[in-house]
């Protein structure tokens, strides 16, 4: 037991000295060192690098052993539009408070604001990035931690403009609190795997809020992306998570609050889904768990292909939304339970708080929009209100599988 | 004029008609706002009572009036008055009535509980209905003599523009859904002011929906300042063509 308590006390005293012996290099205008290139050079692995207020023209800073780099006052680092400002080679890596800015534009190099390639436990934290092409751009990296960054562009083009946080191939990443806008995707995803990614605001992106492909078990809680221009787009990834996300305002023809495509086993719970054009659009989903969540003023609650199978739609909240559900096929291999709908017209004779008559959320109306899009024309006239009621009567061209068999008749406090 | 005008409003007031179309729009709108848990489902109740309570009650009431007042008119004209004041005062007297009684029912309480471009656009549609109406009410009046044969006219009307244009508009949706006419709806939607209104007043309700490809043409031409105008210029059209070729009927019919 003494031996184990002296052990640790040794290894506890040995990084205290190696705390120690870690130097730190000061860079500025009145100080020894003018250039922060010529900092990294000099220092040795651990040291720490404290930069003062002003701006720097360092063209290209290779980090290639693991230094913390610490801004005093957000000094500048300008790109010129020509270079990658940071190339984090090495792990352990800090990067803090600093503001990066006009980093060169390539498609063939993916010029970013900070890079990092093949490197762990690298840690980016309260960064300011302007107009750069990628803001925070990652290759191989494993553990790393992208924090409290803003990151901004002015792209009014896709092809002239990068992503804001990119991961590729990356693992155990956490990514919290930043801020992305003006990119091409705020946050984009490709083979990133075990992944955090909480609290961040992503909007008025050209093209995607978050986008994400091939990344498998990663978990998103409390993010939110508004006014992008086509919302989010998951596409064939398994076991996602999204918990308390809120999808905002996404408005256009190809634009929806999350675009599923080809996901299975994921988690979507406890989001907001508020005035999109399309709330959630799925296709080819399976065992996707959807509770909890509140779909109000959209254009379409959900578009539910029927390619979706195994789905579990449950204790929904669908509030004003033009049409509750929508769908392409009559097959319906999907279950809706106890989802909470304005446009239910039950009763509940038995008071249980679950309506006694089951409810179809699929108007015939949105079935024919669905064929012909101009009838959107003759939308809310009397003669379509006619065809709902028919329908709902007897059911033809509704497909009958999709009910709620037991819609509540008050809606879920969330 | 003003005498004529004064004796119409004064004989429309005294009505009990009138008055229970004023009571009757105000407990229903009344109830509908205070039911309905969020405004919009109350605004959409409140569109169907526009599109279809107000015209059928302004072109019944209408007819029947002018009917009844048939000798009251040929008193009238058997006075040194000419055929131009009497009928404009008429119509002036009927559109006051009808359209204070939509204004105190329905107005004020669309307006309070919905107090928004959306309330006023409602508002707006559910007066200028009320005026296109009372104007082909006229015209169905003036054009046939016997009582019945008139209000079935105006029934007919009615059914024509709420039911049977959007029938054939649908059918031909979706006979010609392999071409672009998109634009030509926008066109075709002229042709029936309640199609019209009802299309500005989708066009602040639903906005999300509307977002879609078809949507952003509609919302092109009906979500613009000019739209919007051209569209209540239209309406305006509505009351002002049926009651000019009425009047001039009546100028010439011998009675």
């Amino acid at each position: 037991m003494y031996k184990k308590t002296y052990l640790i006390l040794i290894i506890f005293f040995l990084s205290f000295l190696a705390k120690l012996e870690a130097k730190t290099w000061w860079v500025g205008k009145n100080e020894s060192l003018h250039s922060l290139n010529q900092a990294i050079q000099s220092a040795r692995a651990g040291d720490e690098i404290r930069v003062k207020k002003g701006v720097y023209f360092e063209r290209n800073l290779i980090i290639d052993k693991p230094l913390t780099l610490i801004g005093e006052g957000l000094p500048v680092l300008d790109g010129e539009g020509k270079y990658e400002i940071i190339s984090i080679k090495a792990s352990s890596v800090k990067v803090i408070g600093f503001h990066i800015r006009n980093s060169g534009i390539s498609s063939l190099k993916d010029l970013a604001g900070i890079k990092i390639y093949d490197a762990q436990d690298v840690q980016i934290v309260h960064n300011l990035i302007t107009n750069s092409f990628f803001g925070i751009y990652t290759q191989y990296g494993k553990n790393c931690q992208i924090k409290d960054n803003q990151i901004v562009a002015y792209g009014k083009e896709e092809q002239q403009s990068g992503n804001g946080i990119h991961c590729w191939n990356s693992s155990y990443m956490h990514i919290e609190d930043n801020v992305v806008s003006g990119h091409r995707d705020g946050i984009y995803f490709e083979f990133v795997t075990q992944s955090i990614i909480k609290n961040n605001r992503s909007f008025r992106n050209l093209r995607y809020g978050l986008h994400f492909m091939f990344s498998n078990h990663d978990t998103y809680i409390s993010n939110v992306f508004t006014n992008n221009g086509a919302g989010v787009a998951v596409m064939f990834s398994n076991h996602v998570n999204m918990f308390n996300n809120t999808f905002h305002q996404n408005w256009g023809d190809a634009s929806y609050g999350i675009l599923l495509k080809e996901i299975s086993d994921g988690k979507i719970q406890g989001n907001q889904f508020k005035k999109n054009t399309t709330g959630i659009y799925l296709e080819g989903v399976s065992r996707v768990n959807m509770s909890r969540n509140t779909f109000s003023s959209n254009g379409w609650g959900l578009k539910i292909q029927a390619s979706c199978q195994d789905m579990n739609i449950h204790q929904n909240n669908f509030i004003n939304n033009t049409f509750d559900v929508s769908t392409n096929g009559s097959l319906v291999l999907n279950n809706f339970d106890g989802n909470y709908w304005d446009k239910y017209e039950g009763y509940d004779l038995n008071k249980d708080h679950f309506g006694d008559i089951p409810f179809r959320p699929v108007s015939l109306f949105s079935i024919i929009l669905e064929k012909n899009p101009t009838t959107l024309i003759m939308f809310r006239s009397f003669i379509s209100a006619l065809m709902d009621k028919t329908e709902k009567l007897i059911p033809s061209l509704t497909p009958e599988q999709l009910k709620d068999q037991s819609p509540r008749v008050q809606p879920i406090p969330l | 004029m003003n005498k004529i005008y004064k004796h119409v409003m004064v004989d429309i007031i005294r009505n009990r008609m009138v008055l229970f179309y004023t009571l009757l729009l105000f407990i229903v709108s009344l109830s509908i706002f205070s039911l309905e848990d969020t405004s919009s489902k109350g605004i959409l109740s409140m569109l169907n009572i526009i599109l279809m309570i107000v015209p059928l009650v302004s072109l019944i009431f209408s007819t029947i009036y002018m009917y009844n007042s048939g000798e009251f008119i040929e008193l009238l004209l058997s006075q040194p008055l000419k055929r131009n004041t009497i009928w404009w005062s008429l119509f002036i007297g009927l559109l006051t009535a009808l359209g204070l009684a939509f204004l105190l029912g329905a107005g004020i309480v669309i307006l309070i509980f919905e107090t928004s471009l959306l309330g006023l656009m409602l508002v707006l549609c559910g007066l200028l209905l009320s005026c296109i109406f009372t104007a082909l009410a006229l015209l169905a009046a003036v054009l046939t003599k016997d009582k019945a044969k008139g209000i079935g006219l105006s029934i007919m009307l009615w059914l024509y523009f709420t039911i049977i244009f959007d029938g054939i508009v649908l059918f031909m949706l979706f006979q010609l859904s392999d071409y672009p006419i998109e634009k030509f709806m926008i066109a075709i939607s002229m042709f029936n002011p309640i199609d019209l209104a009802r299309i500005l007043i989708l066009m602040q309700l639903d906005v999300s929906a509307l977002m879609g490809y078809t949507g952003a043409i509609f919302k092109d031409f009906f979500g613009t300042a000019s739209g919007i105008s051209l569209s209540f210029g239209t309406l305006v059209l509505w009351v002002i063509i049926p009651f000019m070729y009425s009047l001039r009927y009546f100028k010439k019919k011998d009675l």
